[in-house]
C-alpha cells in the first residue's frame, strides 16, 4: 500500500503531506524535515529512488519526481510497483494540471482543499483506486460543484469566494 | 456591547484560509509569531455558533495541521459538530479534519457512529457515503467496524460503482481491525472479482494483495480466480497486483508455479508496459527462479532493462539482478561489464546496487582482482561512496572467517593500503580486522608487523583522526608480534614520535604499553646476542632452527597452490609445519624467545643489537616519556611509570656490564637480566582468539559468591613474588556472573609463562584460588580496547565443528613448550561466537486471527467459486469422482499434506482467537491434540473426511451443500494442474 504522498518544493517546503498510516505530529514534521535534506542534494538526471527504510522503517520505497519547483513524494511498501509509482504520480500531475489549467506551485499552495479531494480520489487509504485523469476530473468537479451548491444556499460572506472560485 | 459588536465583525471579516495563506507568505511579522496568532483566532472562531464561521475556522485548522504540523486533537469535539452539519461543503472540511486528527485513542469517537451510519447509507448523495468511507479508511477503530459492518456490507453490492469501489478498499481495514468482518464481508468481497468494471476489479484485487502479502496460506484457495485474473485481465494495475499475489502464493504450492510460469512469460514477452514487464521479471527471479526458461527470459528482459537510457530502469534492473544472484550468479557474470560500468555512474542508487552485484560476485579466485579495481575506483569517487566500497570489501573479505582470502600476506597489505585512502572511516572495521587476523593467522604475523611498521612510522597520518583506531591496532601488533620486526629501534623512535600527543590518551596508552615490549624485546635480544658471542656462537641448532623456519613459508605457499580448492589443507598444512618446527625448538631444549628472535629477525639486524644503540634507545624513551608522568589520564600515567621505573631498575647495570667488558658474564647476568628475561617471557606469551560465548560455558562453581567483597585479595597475592609484569587488575566491568569461573580457564590461555621458580608455587596458588585471578595487564588492552574475536573457526575455515577446533588448539598450545605445565590444559577456546538465535517469526496475533477468519469463510467461499466457476458439477460425490477421474497423478500425498498445512495452519489462529471471541466454537479450537488425531486418520481418506465434515462444517453458518472441507481445499491446484 501506498503508505504516503507528499508534495514540497526545492526549498524544501511542504505543500501537501498525507500519511495513510496514522503517524504522530512530532513524527510527521521530523519525516518531512528528513525528505527535504534527501531530495534537495540529489542531482538531477538520477534515478527517481531513494532508500526509504531509514526514514521509513524496513519495507518502504520512496520514488520522487521533479517538477519545476515542486518535488512529489511517494511512500509505499513491497506490495506497490515502483514504476507504476511513477507513473501514479504523473496522473496526478496530470491531473492537477487539467483541473488548474497549466498548474503550477501557486495552486497547490493556494487550493489546499482541492488537492485533497483530487487526492482522495485517486488513493484511498492506501490503495490506488483511480488511474485516468479524466475521471478524476470529472468527479472532483462534481464534488466542487455540490460543495458550492451547498454554499450559495445562505449569504455568503466575502471570505469564503476564495476557494469557491475553482 | 464591544463584546457582541466584535463577534459580528469577526463573522464578517473573518479570515478565510486564503487570507491566511497570503498572511503566511507575506510575513510580516514572522510566522511563528503570525501563525500563533491565526491560532488564537482560530481557537475563538471555531467556538461560534455560527457553523460557517465555525467550518471556515476548521479549515484553517486543518491546514496549519497538515502543513506546519500543530496539534489539533484539542478542537476534536468542535470537529464532531462540523462533521453534523447538513451541508455538504462544512461535511466534507469536517470528515477531512477527523481524518487528519482522530486517533485510536481520541474519546470523541464514541459519538460519531452514528453520524457515520447516517452517512454512509445516505441514498441521495453518493459523495457523501464517499466522504463517510474515506474517513473510515483512515480512522476506524475495532468498535467502530464492528458497528458499522453491516452498512459496509450493504455498500459492497452497491450499484454505484464509484461508492463500491470505496467499499472495498474499505474492507482492508475493516478486516484488519475487526476479523469477525470477514464471516459477513468475505464472500461479497470475492464476488466483486468477477465484476466486469474494471475499477471493481482493480479495487479487489488491490485488496487481496494486501491481504495475501500479509498471510499467503489463507488465500490460497483462491488461486483459480486469480488465475482467471491473470490471464483474461487486460489492466496493467490489476496484472501488476496479480503478479504480486502469485508470487507469494507460488512459494507455498510449488504445482501453482508450474502453472503459472507460463502466463507470467506470456505477460513478459508481450507487454509494452515497463512497469508490467518489470513486475514480471521480479516476480519469475523471486518467485519462480527453479523455471531455467523463464529465468533466461527474465535475464534476456534484465540486460534490456540495464542497457536502457533511464536511469530508473537501469536501476530497477541491477536491482532484479542482485535477486537473481544468489541462485543464478550466472546472469550476473553474464552482465559483468554492464555491471562494473555503472559503478562510476553518477547516479548513488545505481552505483551501490553494482557495487553490491560486484561484490556478490567475489570468489576466492577473484577477490585480488575484483579489490583492486574497487580500490581504484573507490579512489576516484566520492567520500561517501569510497566508505561504501572499502566497507563493502572489508565486509566481504572477512565474511565467514575469510574464507575468501587465501593471501593473507595480501590481504593485511590492501588493509593498509585502505587505510591510507583519504576519506576511509572505517577504522574501527580495519583495527578489528587487523587485530583479529593477527591472533588468527599465525603465518601472516611478519606481513602484519610490517604493515604496522608502516603505518607507524608515518607522520602524516597521526594528523587524521579517522586512522586513530586504526593506529592503534598497528602498535598493538607490532608490540604484540616485534620479533618479526624488522628493525625494532626504529619502531621505537616511530611510537614515540613527538606527533603522539595527538592522539588520544586511551589509544597513547596502547602505543606506550607496545613501546614497552619492544624495549624487552630489545633488550632482551641485546642479551642474548651478548651471551652468544661470549660462547662463540656455534649454535647450529639454533641456525637449522632458521633454516626451516625460513622454508616453511614457501612451503605452505605451496600447499596453498596445490590445493586452492581445499581451504582445510591451506590452513593446515603452514600450521602443521609450524607445530613441527617448534617441537623441534622444545625438544632441542631452546627457548621460544631465542628461536623467534634469532630466526625472525633479519640477519643484519641483528648486529644492531649494540650497546650504543640500546642506551640510546633508553635514553630516548627516558627523555620522551619523562613529561608524561604528570599526565592527567591514568592509562597513560601507569605505563609510562611502569616504563620509567623499568628503566631506572636495568639502566645502571646495563651501564656497569659495559664497563666489565663483558669479562664477566655470568655475573653480570644478574638482576637486570634476570628481569628482562622474564618481562620477555611474560611478554612473548601468546594470545589467542576467545569466543564471546567461552565465559558462560564454564558452569559456576558451587559456593561462589560473586558479590563478596574481595578484600581479602591482597592478602593473597601478597602471599607470593609475582613477576612485576604482572599486575592484577579487577576489572569488572567486561565480566558478570559466570565470570570469575571462567577465567582460570581464559587465564591458562593467557596467563604470563612464570619464572622458573615461582611456576609450582603460582600453579599450586591458581589452582586453590583461580577465581581471583582475573585477568593479566596485558590481556587488558586486548579486553578493554579489542572485542573478543569475533569468530570461531579460526584454524578451519570451512566447518563449523568446534570439537576439531577445540583439538587443535590444544595441539597447539601443548606444543608450545609448556613441558611443566601443572594441570591438564583445560579446553579453553570454545570458540563458536556467533550463535545466531534463529527464531522463526510467526505472524503477530492480529494476522493469525484474521487469517482464521479468512480460512473459516474461505472453506465455504470455495463451494461457491467452484460452484460458480461451471466445475463439471456442485454435489460433493461427484464432484470427488470427476476430479479423481480429471486428474491422476496428484497423489493422495499431495492432498493429504496440503490438507495438513492447512489444518496446521487453523490450529493456531483459532486457539488464540478464541480468547476473545464468544461464539462457542469448541468443536474447532479444541486442543493441539487434535491435529494428531486428525495425521493418523489422514491414512484413512473416507474416515477423514467425515471428521473434518463433521469437525467444521457444522460450524459454519452456511447451510448449503456438504461438500466437505478436505476435498475442496484441493480442488484449487487441482483445477490449475
Amino acid at each position: 500500500m501506498i503508505r504516503s504522498v507528499m508534495v514540497m518544493n526545492t526549498q524544501g517546503k511542504p505543500r501537501l503531506a498525507k500519511f495513510y498510516d496514522f503517524q504522530g505530529f512530532v513524527l510527521v514534521s521530523l519525516l518531512n524535515v528528513d525528505c527535504d535534506t534527501v531530495l534537495c542534494s540529489r542531482a538531477e538526471n538520477v534515478s527517481n529512488f531513494l532508500d526509504a527504510a531509514s526514514i521509513f522503517g524496513p519495507d518502504s520505497s520512496l520514488v520522487y519526481k521533479h517538477y519545476a519547483t515542486l518535488y512529489f513524494v511517494l511512500v509505499f511498501d513491497s506490495s506497490e510497483n515502483e514504476l507504476a509509482m511513477l507513473d501514479l504520480i504523473q496522473v496526478f500531475v496530470e491531473t492537477l494540471d487539467k483541473c488548474f489549467k497549466n498548474v503550477c506551485e501557486l495552486d497547490i499552495v493556494f487550493n489546499y482543499s482541492k488537492i485533497h479531494t483530487i487526492l482522495d480520489e485517486m488513493i484511498f487509504g492506501g490503495q490506488v483506486l483511480e488511474t485516468s485523469s479524466t475521471e478524476l476530473v470529472k468527479a472532483v468537479e462534481e464534488i466542487s460543484r455540490l460543495e458550492s451548491a451547498s454554499n450559495s444556499i445562505t449569504l455568503v460572506p466575502k471570505s469564503v469566494s476564495g476557494w469557491r472560485n475553482r | 456591547m464591544a463584546s457582541t459588536t466584535s463577534s459580528i465583525m469577526d463573522t464578517l471579516f473573518q479570515r478565510s484560509l486564503e487570507d491566511l495563506i497570503k498572511g503566511l507568505r507575506l510575513q510580516l511579522i514572522g510566522e511563528s509569531a503570525f501563525i500563533s496568532k491565526a491560532l488564537d483566532e482560530i481557537r475563538r472562531e471555531i467556538k461560534s455558533t455560527d457553523p460557517h464561521t465555525k467550518s471556515n475556522a476548521l479549515q484553517k485548522l486543518s491546514y496549519l495541521s497538515s502543513l506546519h504540523h500543530f496539534d489539533m486533537s484539542w478542537a476534536a469535539f468542535h470537529v464532531v459538530e462540523v462533521m453534523s452539519s447538513s451541508r455538504f461543503s462544512h461535511k466534507k472540511i469536517g470528515y477531512h479534519a477527523a481524518s487528519l486528527s482522530f486517533s485510536d485513542s481520541t474519546p470523541v469517537l464514541l459519538l460519531i457512529t452514528n453520524q457515520l451510519r447516517k452517512d454512509l447509507t445516505n441514498p441521495n448523495n453518493e459523495f457523501e457515503v464517499s466522504l463517510a468511507l474515506e474517513c473510515l479508511s483512515r480512522i476506524a477503530t475495532t468498535d467502530l467496524c464492528r458497528d458499522l459492518t453491516p452498512e459496509i456490507f450493504t455498500l459492497l453490492s452497491s450499484t454505484k460503482i464509484f461508492v463500491r469501489k470505496k467499499a472495498i478498499a474499505l474492507v482492508l481495514r475493516v478486516f484488519e481491525k475487526y476479523p469477525d468482518a470477514v464471516k459477513v464481508c468475505f464472500k461479497r468481497l470475492v464476488e466483486n472479482l468477477d465484476s466486469s468494471d474494471p475499477h471493481i476489479v482493480s479495487a479487489v484485487v488491490g485488496v487481496f494483495c494486501e491481504l495475501t502479502s500479509n498471510d499467503p496460506k489463507s488465500y490460497l484457495p483462491l488461486a483459480p480466480e486469480f488465475y482467471r485474473i491473470l490471464v483474461d485481465s487486460k489492466n496493467n494495475w490489476v496484472l501488476i497486483k496479480m503478479l504480486k499475489i502469485f508470487a507469494k502464493l507460488v512459494l507455498l504450492e510449488p504445482r501453482l508455479a508450474k502453472r503459472v510460469v507460463e502466463p507470467v512469460c506470456e505477460h513478459m514477452r508481450r507487454t509494452g508496459a515497463k512497469s508490467l514487464m518489470f513486475e514480471c521479471v521480479r516476480t519469475v527471479v523471486s518467485s519462480l527462479s527453479e523455471y531455467e526458461q523463464a529465468v533466461k527470459l527474465a535475464v534476456v528482459k534484465i540486460r534490456e532493462l540495464l542497457l536502457d537510457d533511464d536511469p530508473n530502469l537501469k536501476y530497477l534492473g541491477l536491482n532484479a539482478l542482485s535477486i537473481v544472484a544468489p541462485k543464478h550468479l550466472w546472469a550476473v557474470l553474464e552482465n559483468k561489464e554492464v555491471v562494473i560500468k555503472w559503478l562510476s555512474d553518477e547516479d548513488p542508487n545505481i552505483k551501490r546496487e553494482s557495487l553490491r552485484l560486484v561484490m556478490a560476485m567475489v570468489s576466492e579466485n577473484n577477490v585480488v582482482e575484483i579489490c583492486r579495481v574497487l580500490v581504484n575506483y573507490a579512489l576516484k569517487s566520492d567520500p561517501e561512496f569510497c566508505n561504501e566500497i572499502l566497507g563493502s570489501i572489508l565486509s566481504t573479505c572477512s565474511r565467514n572467517l575469510y574464507e575468501m582470502v587465501n593471501d593473507f600476506d595480501w590481504y593485511v597489505s590492501l588493509l593498509g593500503e585502505m587505510s591510507r585512502i583519504l576519506p576511509c572511516q572505517q577504522g574501527d572495521e580495519i583495527e578489528n580486522q587487523l587485530i583479529d587476523i593477527s591472533m588468527r593467522v599465525r603465518d601472516v604475523r611478519p606481513e602484519l608487523v610490517r604493515v604496522g611498521h608502516d603505518l607507524l612510522i608515518d607522520p602524516a597520518l597521526l594528523s587524521n583522526h579517522f586512522l586513530y583506531r586504526i593506529l592503534s591496532a598497528a602498535a598493538w601488533v607490532s608490540g604484540e608480534y616485534v620479533e618479526f620486526s624488522r628493525n625494532p629501534f626504529e619502531l621505537i623512535e616511530a611510537l614515540l614520535q613527538p606527533r603522539t600527543n595527538l592522539l588520544p590518551p586511551s589509544i597513547r596508552a596502547i602505543y606506550i604499553q607496545s613501546t614497552f615490549k619492544v624495549l624487552i624485546f630489545c633488550l632482551h635480544s641485546y642479551l642474548l646476542q651478548r651471551e652468544s658471542t661470549a660462547s662463540s656462537y656455534p649454535d647450529t641448532s639454533a641456525l637449522s632452527e632458521l633454516a626451516s623456519k625460513r622454508e616453511m613459508p614457501e612451503s605452505s605457499d605451496l600447499a596453498t597452490f596445490k590445493a586452492p580448492h581445499s581451504e582445510q589443507d591451506e590452513v593446515f598444512n603452514p600450521r602443521v609445519s609450524n607445530q613441527s618446527s617448534e617441537e623441534l625448538s622444545v625438544g632441542n631444549g631452546g627457548d621460544r624467545t631465542i628461536s623467534h628472535g634469532q630466526t625472525s629477525t633479519p640477519v643484519t639486524s641483528e648486529n644492531s643489537f649494540t650497546y650504543e644503540a640500546v642506551v640510546n634507545q633508553l635514553n630516548l624513551i627516558e627523555l620522551a616519556l619523562g613529561p608524561l608522568t604528570g599526565s592527567h589520564d591514568v592509562e597513560i600515567l601507569e605505563r609510562v611509570r611502569n616504563l620509567l621505573c623499568f628503566i631506572e631498575l636495568i639502566k645502571g647495570e646495563i651501564l656497569e656490564s659495559l664497563v666489565q667488558k663483558e669479562e664477566n658474564l655470568n655475573s653480570a647476568e644478574m638482576k637486570s637480566s634476570k628481569i628482562i628475561k622474564l618481562m620477555s617471557d611474560a611478554f612473548s606469551e601468546e594470545l589467542g582468539p576467545v569466543s564471546v560465548s567461552a565465559q558462560e560455558r564454564v558452569p559456576i562453581p558451587e559456593g561462589l559468591v560473586l558479590k563478596e567483597n574481595l578484600n581479602d585479595l591482597e592478602m593473597i597475592c601478597g602471599d607470593i613474588q609475582l613477576p612485576s609484569s604482572i599486575s592484577f587488575s579487577l576489572v569488572s566491568t567486561h565480566y558478570e556472573e559466570g565470570v570469575g569461573a571462567s577465567l582460570p580457564d581464559l587465564q591458562s590461555k593467557e596467563e604470563l609463562e612464570p619464572p622458573s621458580e615461582a611456576t609450582s608455587l603460582l600453579a599450586e596458588h591458581r589452582k586453590r584460588h583461580g577465581l581471583y585471578y582475573l585477568t593479566s595487564e596485558k590481556n587488558d588492552i586486548v579486553a578493554n580496547d579489542y572485542p573478543p574475536a569475533n569468530d570461531p573457526k579460526l584454524h578451519d575455515n570451512q566447518n563449523n565443528d568446534t570439537e576439531d577446533l577445540v583439538k587443535l588448539t590444544e595441539q597447539l598450545l601443548v606444543s608450545k613448550k609448556r613441558p611443566n605445565q601443572a594441570k591438564p590444559r583445560p579446553v579453553v577456546v570454545k570458540l563458536d561466537g556467533d550463535v545466531v538465535p534463529v527464531s522463526a517469526k510467526r505472524p503477530g496475533p492480529k494476522d493469525d486471527s484474521l487469517s482464521g477468519a479468512v480460512q473459516e469463510v474461505l472453506l465455504g467461499s470455495d463451494t461457491r467459486t467452484s460452484t460458480s466457476r461451471s466445475n463439471p458439477s456442485d454435489k460433493s460425490s461427484s464432484k470427488r469422482k470427476g476430479k479423481e477421474k480429471l486428474i491422476t497423478d496428484p497423489s493422495s500425498e499431495l492432498n493429504e499434506n496440503l490438507g495438513d498445512a492447512e489444518k496446521l495452519d487453523h490450529e493456531n489462529p483459532s486457539s488464540r482467537r478464541s480468547k476473545h471471541r464468544t461464539h462457542g466454537k469448541e468443536r474447532r479450537h479444541k486442543s493441539p491434540g487434535k491435529i494428531r488425531e486428525e495425521r493418523e486418520e489422514n491414512g484413512l481418506k473416507d474416515k477423514k473426511k467425515s471428521s473434518h465434515r463433521h469437525a467444521r462444517h457444522k460450524t459454519r453458518q452456511r447451510a448449503d451443500v456438504p461438500l466437505n472441507v478436505v476435498s475442496e481445499t484441493p480442488v484449487i491446484p487441482d483445477f490449475l494442474l
